[in-house]
């Protein structure tokens, strides 16, 4: 009889069956480790979660009251005899590979990492592994990334030039992890920092962990625009477009993310200014990690998973495409999974609801009548 | 070239129509005035000639890029501009070590015709090695001669009108028609009084508006009577549906221009004789339609013959075409735009009397109406007289330039709709890169389904990221680009025609179908059928 694997995926997650634990699982299950926080990650209902102690404060705003353990990197802890130990993934605070190991058989999950240090989270560290299980968002050569002092050199910049013209300054980015990232970075002697009240939360969940973030200041129906106008506003990408963001206007708003990086995702996101900074790992971080951990087999579950399993294969790589339920937009963050508090303006709506022209830009020409 | 990169760049760092004219302005400051003249031809539309075939520039580009053909293929797909793919996909490089200007680039890029396969690689992959990653982006858009920048051509003008204070329509005439940035000057283009005499020349055109934004919120009689006032004010015309065109004579030569301002002089032979007989320094505006005894044919008759570069006898035989004119800019070499409507009107009526061609120059026959209410009632024949409605022109109007609101208003009927179900998905280009943006919709033939249309227009963002997502998660095959997708999804296309059509699967070709609404309500089971379809053809 053919040895079971030590991980397989089934319709519910990752699952270990001689540990009977589930890694970032989708449905309810007893036991789940959870990679790190976002919400197509870590999802409600569990009854045991282990996760980083970095991501207890935000899973617990998150979630509620969820009963969780959590753990050092490096740190192992013995479920059924099966090994677990989460390794830094570089991806957000307090994100993490597992890494399962029983009777000298080691697995290594990814969940979502990226190779550069973006000075917040702790740096990817790679994990050498038997099999290795990988997320691929921006796994095309398209996608290659400029280190972040340069990106943030430019947004920095950018906003000193809104701040003269008399202009607000509005950022955009998931509010776990792109949020602290941008936050940490920004040139404090520009102006102030304000932030949506989601971000706040997030904010908030990170300072009560202890992770030390540069000040910021929750708008409230009361913050004075012209103050606002003179600082920069931090928001997540559901408050684009919404009534919350317009009342900042004239404003110039920058979007932040990994898809910023081709004209046409940025046109169709009608961001004046676009950003290319990811949480997750460009092209050649993606090949080099994968081959860092020198594995017999690569698992790709989320991204574009087809051709990059495909050119894995073709550079000598043997790797096998997976089916799972995690997102690979970054732009669209998911819902908190609790409303957010009383009187907070956070509206659900989306942005781009007006209609598309037959033929798009306004350089194409009108109808053909 | 560093300054035109940046004005790529910094056009699309906002999306402000005042920040964007700005932008214009400092790039028109700050070039040569031969770069300037290059940009203007570069953003009107008028693209260099293709030296390097696309081909050749995706195997070299793909060479450098040291990754296989496929991936390559599938990037392009990703981006959805090749220019952009090339540049994205070649190693980084963050200097950039030249300082020729646009014209020096273009310069090069016009000597190639007489070089050796060999001579244009090395000139492509060193001109790479010297350009950063933007401007590796626009010289590839040069290279590909795909120009679409997301600024109207409005927006030059308007820069440029701001810059030279001469005003916005006249600057917009003396750039239309045939010239080419190595000979037309910058002091030609602003000197106060227009020296230019190009005899080729055609006036911008002056569009119609809708007058109803969209098919659900119909125009009552009433309403046109409180939006347009006095229905003695107008005159209406049928909206015919063939090729815009503007007609020239000057100087014993003729030239035909379409609203895209092509030169299509050669493409409608049967148009000479009449354009020929008429007086030197004549300009008309009017529809080419395809004729048969005297009557137009639909617009698929007239499709066979455009973008045909030889017209066969048997062409000119099936779809023989005549001209209905409109409108006269141009009487005794005098620009007339200025005269009403009415008076223009007379001149043309006059020209039409005296052509010894009555059969190929026809007039467009004003509709006899004393109310709104009666035009309406004409109006529901539209689709009898093979027009697409009606166009309605204040009496007293001036011609004007461009599309404007207040003097032309279009009146077109609803579009004619079926219910149909999507059975195959492709990736869209440009804003819709990476996104499942065209779709090819099918009806029911018995069990099966029959593929009758594409579209890929009509949603909002919000529908198109579900469907998306949806089309992502039900695939049930790939074929390249191409996606067989679960066939569940119905949406109500609305098309302004159908014909039959032997090229078809489905037997029938539709004109300009669009996706009017999403039917979220109806199971795919309750689609129309072919037979449906077939009923509309109304024969």
């Amino acid at each position: 009889m053919a040895k079971k694997p030590l991980l397989e995926f089934t319709d519910r997650g990752i699952y270990c069956a001689k540990g009977k634990f589930y890694i970032d699982p989708w449905k309810p299950v007893d036991d789940a480790v959870i990679t790190h926080a976002h919400a197509d990650h870590a999802y409600i209902g569990h009854k045991h979660y282990l996760a980083h102690h970095l991501s207890k404060q935000v899973l617990l705003y998150r979630l509620g009251d969820i009963q969780l353990q959590t753990v050092e990197y490096g740190e192992s802890v013995m479920k059924n005899g099966v090994e677990v130990t989460l390794y830094p993934a570089g991806h957000v605070i307090g994100s993490a590979q597992i890494r399962v190991a029983y009777q000298g058989e080691v697995w290594v999950v990814s969940g979502d990492y990226k190779t550069e240090d973006d000075g917040v989270s702790t740096p990817f560290e790679p994990v050498k592994c038997h099999h290795f299980i990988s997320e691929c968002t921006f796994g095309m050569p398209v996608y290659q990334w400029k280190p972040q002092a340069q990106i943030f050199d430019d947004v920095n910049n950018w906003w000193r030039g809104n701040v003269s013209n008399g202009v607000a300054t509005v950022i955009v980015g998931y509010s776990l992890g792109k949020s602290q990232r941008i936050l940490q970075n920004l040139d404090l002697s520009i102006g102030k920092v304000y932030t949506h009240g989601v971000i706040e939360n997030t904010n908030e969940a990170l300072r009560r962990n202890g992770i030390i973030l540069n000040p910021t200041e929750r708008i409230t129906q009361d913050t004075p625009k012209e103050d606002i106008r003179k600082g920069i506003v931090i928001a997540p990408p559901s408050s684009v477009g919404t009534p919350w963001m317009r009342k900042f206007g004239p404003y110039s708003f920058g979007y932040c993310s990994g898809w910023m990086a081709i004209r046409g995702a940025k046109r169709r996101r009608a961001a004046d200014r676009g950003f290319v900074l990811s949480d997750h790992a460009d092209w050649d971080g993606l090949v080099s990690a994968i081959d860092a951990t020198g594995c017999e087999c690569v698992y790709l579950t989320h991204g574009y998973t087809a051709s990059f399993t495909r050119y894995l294969n073709e550079i000598g790589f043997n790797a096998r495409e997976v089916h799972t339920l995690y997102g690979d937009d970054e732009g669209e963050e998911a819902a908190p999974t609790q409303p957010p508090p009383e009187g907070e303006e956070f509206t659900e709506a989306g942005n781009n609801n007006q209609k598309v022209s037959p033929k798009g830009g306004d350089l194409e020409g009108a109808d053909a009548s | 070239m560093k300054a035109f990169a940046q004005l790529f760049l910094s056009l699309d760092e906002t999306n402000k129509t005042n920040e964007k004219v700005k932008v214009l302005k400092h790039y028109f400051n700050s070039v040569p005035d031969t770069d300037k003249m290059h940009m203007l031809a570069l953003f009107t539309g008028r693209k260099p000639k293709r030296q390097i075939n696309a081909t050749q520039i995706r195997t070299w580009a793909t060479e450098i890029t040291n990754i296989p053909v496929w991936l390559f293929e599938e990037s392009y797909h990703v981006v959805g501009d090749l220019a952009e793919t090339m540049a994205l996909l070649m190693p980084q490089n963050t200097d950039s070590s030249s300082n020729k200007t646009l014209t020096d680039w273009i310069g090069e890029l016009n000597e190639l015709g007489n070089k050796t396969e060999d001579e244009r690689k090395l000139w492509l992959i060193e001109s790479w090695e010297m350009l950063d990653t933007q401007e590796r982006f626009v010289f590839n858009k040069l290279l590909t001669g795909s120009f679409r920048v997301g600024v109207s051509q409005n927006l030059v003008v308007k820069a440029l009108a701001d810059i030279t204070k001469l005003d916005a329509a006249t600057l917009t005439h003396r750039i239309m028609g045939n010239w080419l940035p190595e000979t037309y000057t910058y002091d030609q283009l602003t000197q106060e009084q227009g020296a230019s005499d190009d005899i080729s020349r055609p006036y911008p055109f002056f569009l119609a508006y809708p007058i109803q934004e969209t098919s659900e919120k119909q125009k009552s009689a009433d309403e046109l009577k409180t939006a347009l006032g006095d229905a003695h004010e107008w005159q209406a015309e049928w909206k015919w549906d063939g090729i815009r065109a503007q007609l020239i004579k000057r100087d014993g030569k003729i030239f035909i221009w379409s609203r895209g301002e092509d030169l299509a002089t050669d493409k409608f032979p049967e148009l000479h004789p009449f354009l020929n007989a008429l007086p030197n320094g004549t300009v008309l505006d009017g529809e080419i339609l395809s004729f048969q005894n005297g009557l137009p044919m639909p617009f698929n008759v007239l499709q066979t013959r455009i973008g045909r570069k030889n017209l066969s006898k048997k062409i000119l035989e099936d779809s023989p075409v005549a001209l209905i004119a409109y409108d006269c800019l141009e009487y005794a070499g005098e620009d007339i735009r200025s005269k009403t409507q009415s008076q223009r009107r007379e001149i043309l009526e006059q020209l039409q009397a005296a052509t010894p061609f009555p059969e190929i120059f026809r007039i467009s026959a004003l509709i006899p109406f004393s109310s709104w209410d009666e035009l309406a009632i004409i109006r529901e024949d539209s689709r009898a007289m093979i027009a697409e409605g009606i166009m309605l022109k204040r009496k007293s109007a001036t011609y004007q330039v461009g599309r404007r609101r207040g003097d032309w208003w279009k009146w077109k009927i609803d579009p004619l709709s079926v219910d149909a179900v999507m059975i195959y998905a492709q990736k869209g280009h440009g804003r819709r890169a990476d996104l499942y943006t065209d779709y090819t919709f099918a009806v029911w033939d018995g069990d099966k389904l029959v593929p009758f249309a594409k579209a890929y227009s009509g949603l909002t963002d919000a529908e198109i990221n579900k469907v998306d997502h949806f089309i992502k998660r039900n695939t049930l095959e790939k074929f390249g680009p191409v996606r067989t997708v679960k066939p569940e999804l119905v949406f109500e296309i609305g098309f302004e025609g159908i014909n039959r059509s032997t090229r078809h699967k489905s037997g029938i070709a539709l004109r300009f179908p669009r996706i009017l609404r999403w039917r979220h309500d109806k199971p795919k089971e309750e689609a129309d059928t072919l037979d449906n379809l077939r009923a509309l053809l109304g024969d």
